[in-house]
């Protein structure tokens, strides 16, 4: 119980407050960075910047057909894990309850069968993924331990997840305690690693999105 | 200059004697300096999913995996969470980050300079939509500063520095303006103090592709507006632009735009050529640091707008067609509709590659890869992508827009023995005009 009382006190307070400040450090990192003022008069009948910047956020959920020849796995497995990464963590009812908690609101759940289900296809995609990631001659070559690192603190919440709610391994109170320090381990790594790509692609859909409308190129 | 060769084997060229830590920290300091907002979210936000390998050229014919665009850019990313970005300091203090080492900036120069470019089309497979050949272009002004650029690309930097223009001294263009033009039959304005359109050329228009100047001139006297050349101002090719020597390209950019001004002009006209483009649409106005105070316009928008207001009428062709998109112009300048307005009005019945517009996929000589012999072998393994397009399309014409493309895909034509004209889209107008 003492573990579990640390898991759910001081090690998810510190973890959430190392989140917090540490994506706030980061976003401000590079938006604080001067920005190039583009003097060149736009293409005519371009859209505004905003309207340009939510269109590429939207646009690049869908890679053109021309590069799904090639990128159909890669665009599966990564919908597979991250819907399934959303339904475990969002619609699991305690993880509802937690959250309800921490901010008050709550909303409904999904039964635990189906909730094991998408944990365990969410597993699946992970391992599958990181096969990927080992076999490819080009993922191997641009990967860094930052790719090894982040897969292994997403699959470890999942992983402990799966084996607290199956009554797999250690008793009930440690597994979830396990659980709840590898979902530390994960928000504390959060910030400094790829993970932050959860923030990310706003900005960096969008800048590309503002570049490509004012010249009316097509993204 | 020295022609060297790498511990792992990797052809390089160095510029200059200087030490190796000083030629690191030249590269560095250009670098970082000249980082700004939307380069560092690029930097911060690759998922090393790898989608971008396959739309790269030079990967897709090879197989090579180093030619998966962002690994180009492996140095630069060392220098960046090194020295730039938001937990640099940390990287610093903990040693996480070590320094770019000289012999990696030799090992990336093919990369960086031979292997991209700068079409862009990893940028469009991006699924974050990082703009890779932006980033490339980055990292040649850290190149360059560093010293390390192919010797073939560093000596047009030197001639163009000299002459005004990588191809001809800025002495001899009113002459060959005037000789292309009696030698075609066609009056040429060279040095006119006033003018409302100022045209400007690319190398190839003289050297190679001369005829294309009186072609211009055809097509600006049956409009009947007051045109010029000028001596002062005539090269649109911005080789400093390309090597990522960037007051050559300050340089190179406001002698046509100050010439252009000084006439009175009210539009610049661009050549075809696809990074003239780049360099004078896009980023003229970042030297000047406001609004410019004239229109930049392609041949191929002067010639869409010209057929729109009838101001000329096409003789229709009744044939067909294929068209090579010029990168700059259509994936990174959104000039993709305008060259099909004037295909349609020459009665060319466009039959379209399956990747084209946006997606088309580059000739394989952009970004100073034509110019760079040394990357020749590579550059034609790329053309055999554009080769199998074009038989594919069976077409009795192939027609492009930019000069530097024609000639790459001829060099690949010639290299292949491949019976097959490239066809700038200016001439044919020119060709076509009725009377």
């Amino acid at each position: 119980m003492e573990l579990l009382a640390f898991a759910r006190g001081q090690a998810l307070t510190f973890s959430v407050a190392v989140f917090v400040l540490g994506v706030l450090w980061r976003l401000v990192g590079v938006l604080a960075l001067p920005a190039w003022r583009d003097f060149s008069p736009p293409r005519e009948g371009s859209a505004p910047n905003w309207l340009s910047a939510i269109r590429a956020i939207f646009r690049k959920m869908i890679p053109h057909r021309t590069f799904l020849k090639e990128g159909m796995f890669t665009t599966v497995n990564g919908y597979v894990f991250h819907f399934g990464l959303g339904v475990v963590v969002f619609l699991f009812v305690p993880h509802i309850l937690f959250l309800r908690s921490l901010f008050g609101v709550s909303w409904p759940g999904l039964p635990n069968g189906v909730i094991t289900g998408v944990g365990a296809l969410t597993a699946g995609s992970l391992l599958v993924a990181l096969a990927y990631r080992l076999t490819s001659p080009v993922l191997k070559l641009i990967s860094r331990p930052n790719d090894y690192l982040s897969w292994l603190l997403t699959f470890l919440p999942v992983a402990t997840g799966l084996a607290a709610t199956a009554h797999v391994g250690p008793r009930y109170e440690t597994m979830l305690a396990l659980h709840i320090l590898s979902v530390c381990a994960f928000l504390i790594w959060f910030p400094f690693g790829k993970l932050m790509h959860a923030f990310l692609f706003v900005l960096s859909r969008g800048a590309t999105g503002i570049r490509f409308g004012h010249r009316g190129a097509q993204l | 200059m020295t022609a060297k060769t790498t511990g792992s084997g990797v052809a390089f060229d160095a510029q200059g004697d200087r030490a190796d830590a000083e030629r690191r920290d030249a590269a560095m300091q250009a670098f970082v300096r000249d980082f700004a907002r939307t380069a560092a979210i690029h930097m911060e936000s690759c998922l090393r999913c790898g989608m971008c390998a396959n739309a790269c050229h030079f990967y897709v014919t090879t197989g090579d995996p180093k030619y998966t665009p962002i690994n180009k850019l492996r140095p630069f990313e060392q220098a960046y969470h090194r020295h730039v970005g938001p937990f640099a300091p940390i990287y610093r203090l903990l040693g996480l980050k070590s320094n770019v080492s000289i012999a990696m900036l030799q090992e990336w120069e093919s990369l960086i300079y031979d292997g991209c470019t700068l079409c862009g089309r990893c940028t469009l497979a991006c699924p974050m939509g990082i703009d890779i050949s932006e980033l490339i272009k980055e990292a040649r002004h850290g190149m360059y500063r560093a010293g390390l650029v192919p010797d073939r690309l560093e000596l047009m930097d030197r001639t163009a520095k000299a002459w005004g223009s990588p191809a001809s001294p800025a002495e001899d263009f009113a002459d060959i303006i005037r000789e292309t033009g009696e030698a075609n039959g066609v009056p040429m304005n060279v040095d006119l103090p006033e003018a409302d359109y100022v045209v400007t050329v690319a190398p190839a228009e003289l050297t190679d592709h001369t005829k294309a100047l009186s072609d211009v001139a055809r097509i600006l006297n049956k409009i009947g507006v007051k045109w010029t050349y000028s001596t002062a101002g005539f090269e649109a090719s911005n080789i400093g632009y390309i090597n990522g020597d960037l007051p050559l390209q300050e340089k190179m950019t406001r002698k046509i735009i100050d010439n252009a001004i000084a006439v009175g002009a009210h539009t610049l006209i661009l050549p075809e050529c696809g990074h003239a483009y780049g360099a004078a649409r896009w980023e003229a106005a970042r030297w000047y640091g406001k609004k410019l105070p004239l229109r930049i316009i392609h041949m191929t928008e002067f010639l869409a707008e010209t057929v729109a207001s009838g101001k000329i009428k096409l003789k229709k062709m009744g044939e067909t067609t294929c068209f090579h998109d010029p990168c700059q112009l259509a994936r990174r300048g959104g000039v993709t509709e305008a060259p099909r307005a004037v295909l349609k009005a020459l009665g060319l019945d466009l039959k379209e590659f399956e990747d084209h517009g946006e997606l088309a996929w580059c000739c394989g000589g952009g970004g100073g890869v034509v110019s760079n012999v040394r990357a020749d072998p590579l550059r034609f393994k790329a053309f055999s992508i554009k080769r199998k397009q074009v038989e594919d399309a069976h077409t009795q014409h192939f027609v492009t827009a930019c000069g530097q493309c024609r000639i790459t895909l001829a060099l690949g034509a010639k290299h292949d023995k491949w019976d097959q004209k490239v066809e700038s889209l200016l001439e044919i107008v020119a060709d076509h005009l009725e009377d």
